[in-house]
């Protein structure tokens, strides 16, 4: 089986190779070479799909054999988990890459099969290249070959970190990086259209999608891991400004901005300069998160120690920024767009500032989790920035962020006139006061005016967005007729891109909510209870009823029970902490319970209004000390020494028996671990009669759900965005450029129809809009035309 | 004002709020950040000042102490003599003996106090066979 993986893995390298050797070969567009270096690349895909299937055939069958398993899983880790358990691994998760890369490639390959003919050879070929890279390192760079066998095979692995035994990281680290490789298509493309200098908007529109699945990617594997953080790991918190969140947050920023510039692009053929900078600059990102989390150099807690492919991966980013920087400075004549942005109450002034704001985040992020080496330079000191750094730059960036996501939506594009914005504005804005003054009057919101503003901004933009839809529909209605529910319906699933955008801004702004709420009104305290006492916390009376504890073969568990009364009603909630016995070993100590790894089961009261959470620090150390004493007479015991007890004398025999015969090995072994046990459950019997005390984190959160509400609005917006349109899941007829041309105009034309009877454009500026887009759409024709011609004539 | 002296007045005032910006958060970055130092440096260092504690926890020192732990550290490479450490507050999971850990706190009277609320303790990976044993 490892033979057949590395087989495919030297050569999907041959083939990732080839298929950019051959579309270089192709680059003037032969249409036989390209088709050929495509099917390259799904030959490419095909491989590296075998080698994922051999090694999680491998890690289902505990096929110690392969160096990946018997490091990552073991016998007895479950079956869900030993499927997740490839990427634990950093030869897994370089696997994962090239695959989720190869994949990735074949589609974008695929979608463009009969379109954009000088671009995709140039594409093909950095998308190759990079796959070929990642292939590459496994084949040659030291210890991260994931076809790397053991001889002889060992009877059993050494496990997966229970720390990682948890249903997000199923999906946590596979949609961070297939966020990370989603960034790598809209780069090879826009270095193709830099290449060949066909810097229209042709390159954005194919990739434009792309760019969304991996923004959504990674935007919802922050989500998880924030989720993760908050119910799992022991400190209540779901952000800590880690290196490693904030590499996988700053690609997201950058890509966010992307998102917003290309429309500008699209629309008007200007920002070219901006988009290109702004793709690099996300694939840059990206691979810079993917070095972070495999390198020691960022104190992080997610640095994985043993470091073997940070540097290689540090020299492709080098490669990518001085190979993309000197690309963009030579063809900067070629990307100067002759318009100018006509007003600043226009939608893509609006999108200009977003733009600076989101990079300027990013610039703040990148500059704070990169000072301990920037200070190192200076000062020759390693020193960090902690979160309040962050916060109070992040902080009113965010703001504001969230006043210009109301805005924008709100104009129209090109220009408005005052007299349109003022009646636009009219209703969002006065929704937005009352808002404001009522949670100023009823709430405690009043002493924290940062989350104050950010409320106001918020309450700003959703009601900007429901005037959207309202208005909206209610044109739609007025043009087609139906009901409004009807048209509502109508609206979104014809404008998915604009109208799943909006969604996407709904979400944004209610999780906002929800973090500003969560961060500025949360009640933090550290609480140390014995059992039967109480506590008053943020109104609600807490008691510690009584310590839980429990054995079995894989924990030592102690924990408490708590019961809080809310005023009206009253909830018991456990919580407790499992100290795991160390993995690979096969029988050791009672104490060596204490050695492994511990975690917390937090206990969480969910609500829409706040969290109740909780986490217990159990005082094991009366236990602790009765564990080592248990070893001690066991010790004493099998040694056989004067006065031991029958039984004891017994065990010790067949212990000596057992060394001398490996066959009676299994039963001794079996016969010491239920005696352990039973001395065990012993122990922790006598902790629930203990009155140690023990100490309780506990955290009042209010709003706090509606932070992952907020994700998941925010995601199932941007599935709406990224859903084909209707003619094209048909299997539209072959689209040539100047015809995907015609159809983005028309839609430019159908969308300023709706602007004005949404009211959004007044009647003179919609004459201006409808007579200059129907100029350019004439001008567009007319090269169609052109084309077909000279296609008849050859 | 005709339009290309409006631009360029309008690029200069963006050019100079961004310089500003970025002036504000370089220096604040210098002075908000705490130094990271390593035990056997904070063994000699001055109290009063805050550190970020970079090292290596002492396997078996760890010892529950009225609402915190009290434990040893030692550098990461292990040399050097160990720095006696105390901290109250929250304990991430994966804190035990022989794991890395961040810390920020001062020194005082010989013993490293630590801030509650701001123990890193780095993630026990697979990665780490090696050192974890």
């Amino acid at each position: 089986m490892a033979s057949l993986g590395s087989a495919c893995l030297a050569l999907a390298f041959l083939a990732a190779v080839s298929a950019a050797a051959i579309a270089l070969y192709g680059r003037n567009g032969e249409r036989r070479w390209i088709d050929l270096s495509r099917r390259v690349v799904y030959g490419f895909a095909a491989l590296l799909t075998v080698c994922v299937v051999v090694i999680e055939i491998a890690f289902a069958n505990n096929d110690f054999s392969f160096n990946i398993v018997q490091q990552h899983s073991s016998l007895e880790t479950p079956a869900f988990y030993k499927l997740a358990a490839m990427w634990s691994s950093q030869e897994g998760s370089l696997l994962l890459w090239a695959w989720v890369l190869s994949l990735g490639s074949s589609l974008a390959l695929y979608a463009t099969r009969r379109r954009l003919r000088e671009i995709v050879p140039w594409a093909t070929a950095v998308m190759m290249g990079v796959a070929a890279f990642f292939t590459g390192l496994m084949l040659f760079a030291p210890d991260v070959n994931p076809f790397a066998t053991l001889s002889p095979a060992p009877a059993d692995g050494i496990g997966l970190n229970p720390l990682l035994q948890h249903p997000s990281m199923m999906i946590h680290p596979p949609m961070l990086y297939s966020g990370y490789v989603a960034t790598t298509i809209p780069f090879a493309f826009a270095i193709g259209a830099l290449v060949t200098r066909r810097l229209d908007a042709e390159w954005v529109r194919a990739t434009r999608r792309f760019a969304l699945v991996g923004w959504a990617f990674l935007g919802f594997g922050l989500l998880l891991g924030a989720r993760w953080s908050y119910t799992e790991l022991g400190w209540g918190g779901y952000w800590a400004w880690d290196p490693v969140e904030n590499a996988a947050l700053m690609p997201w920023l950058v890509g966010t901005a992307f998102l917003h510039s290309i429309m500008v692009q699209e629309k008007r053929g200007m920002l070219k300069v901006w988009n290109v900078c702004l793709v690099v600059g996300t694939f840059s990102l990206a691979l810079l998160g993917t070095f972070l989390v495999r390198s020691g150099v960022l104190q992080s807690i997610h640095a994985f120690g043993d470091n073997t492919v940070g540097p290689y991966i540090l020299a492709l980013i080098a490669v990518v920024l001085i190979g993309s920087t000197a690309l963009i400075v030579s063809r900067l004549d070629d990307l100067r767009s002759p318009k100018r942005i006509d007003s600043l109450i226009s939608r893509e002034a609006v999108f200009l500032v977003n733009n600076l704001l989101l990079v300027g985040l990013t610039a703040v992020i990148f500059w704070g989790t990169f000072f301990p080496l920037i200070s190192e330079l200076f000062t020759g000191q390693k020193a960090s920035l902690a979160a309040p750094w962050f916060d109070r730059y992040t902080t009113p960036l965010a703001i504001l962020l969230v006043l210009f996501t109301g805005i924008g939506p709100l104009l129209a594009w090109r220009r408005v006139t005052w007299a349109s914005a003022k009646r636009i504005f009219l209703a969002p804005l006065a929704i937005a006061a009352v808002a404001t003054v009522l949670l100023a009057l009823v709430t405690d919101a009043a002493h924290k005016p940062w989350a104050l503003a950010l409320f106001a901004f918020a309450a700003f933009a959703l009601a900007g967005i429901g005037q959207e839809f309202w208005k909206g529909a209610a044109a739609r209605r007025r043009l087609s007729g139906g009901s409004m529910a009807g048209a509502l319906i109508a609206l979104v699933s014809r404008n998915r891109r604009r109208y799943g955008g909006y969604i996407v801004h709904v979400g944004i702004a209610v999780m906002l909510i929800g973090i500003a709420a969560s961060s500025s009104f949360q009640t933090n305290r550290d609480v140390t209870l014995r059992p039967g006492q109480s506590t008053v916390i943020d109104g609600r009376k807490v008691t510690y009823v009584r310590p839980t504890a429990k054995v079995d073969s894989l924990a030592f568990t102690a924990g408490a029970l708590l019961r809080v009364d809310e005023g009206s009603k009253s909830f018991d909630l456990e919580t407790d902490r499992r100290f795991y016995r160390p993995t690979g070993v096969e029988t050791g100590t009672i104490s060596s319970f204490f050695d492994g790894e511990a975690d917390t089961d937090v206990g969480l009261q969910a609500g829409l209004s706040h969290d109740f959470w909780t986490a217990v620090q159990p005082n094991i150390t009366g236990v602790q000390r009765r564990a080592r004493a248990a070893d001690k007479g066991f010790q004493a015991c099998v040694s056989g020494g004067p006065g031991t007890p029958p039984q004891c004398k017994a065990v010790g025999a067949m212990m000596r028996a057992a060394a001398a015969n490996p066959a009676l090995r299994s039963t001794a072994l079996a016969q010491i671990s239920s005696l352990q046990e039973a001395t065990a459950k012993r122990i922790a019997a006598t902790y629930l009669h203990e009155p140690a005390p023990a100490t309780f984190k506990v955290i009042v959160n209010p709003l706090v759900t509606w932070m992952w509400i907020g994700g998941l609005i925010a995601l199932c917006g941007a599935i709406i965005a990224i859903w084909p349109s209707r003619g094209r899941r048909r299997g539209s007829p072959v689209r040539t450029e100047a015809d995907a041309l015609k159809e983005a105009k028309y839609r430019e034309i159908r969308d300023a129809e709706l602007d004005h009877a949404a009211g959004k454009l007044s009647d003179e500026d919609y004459a201006i809009l409808d007579a200059e887009l129907r100029k350019e759409a004439v001008q567009i024709l007319d090269q169609v035309g052109g084309e077909r011609e000279k296609v008849e004539q050859s | 004002m005709d339009p290309q002296r409006k631009r360029k007045i309008r690029l200069v005032v963006a050019l100079s709020v961004a310089v500003l910006l970025s002036v504000a958060l370089i220096y604040t970055s210098f002075t908000a950040s705490t130094q990271a130092k390593e035990p056997s440096e904070l063994l000699a260092a001055a109290p009063g000042t805050s550190y970020d504690m970079t090292g290596k926890v002492v396997p078996g020192s760890i010892q529950h102490q009225g609402h915190g732990i009290a434990f040893m550290v030692k550098d990461r490479d292990g040399s050097g003599r160990s720095l006696p450490v105390t901290y109250s507050g929250a304990v991430p999971d994966p804190f035990r003996g022989g794991r890395e850990i961040v810390l920020t706190g001062e020194m005082e009277g010989g013993t490293f106090v630590g801030e509650p609320e701001t123990l890193v303790t780095k993630c026990p990976s697979k990665f780490t066979t090696k050192s974890d044993g």
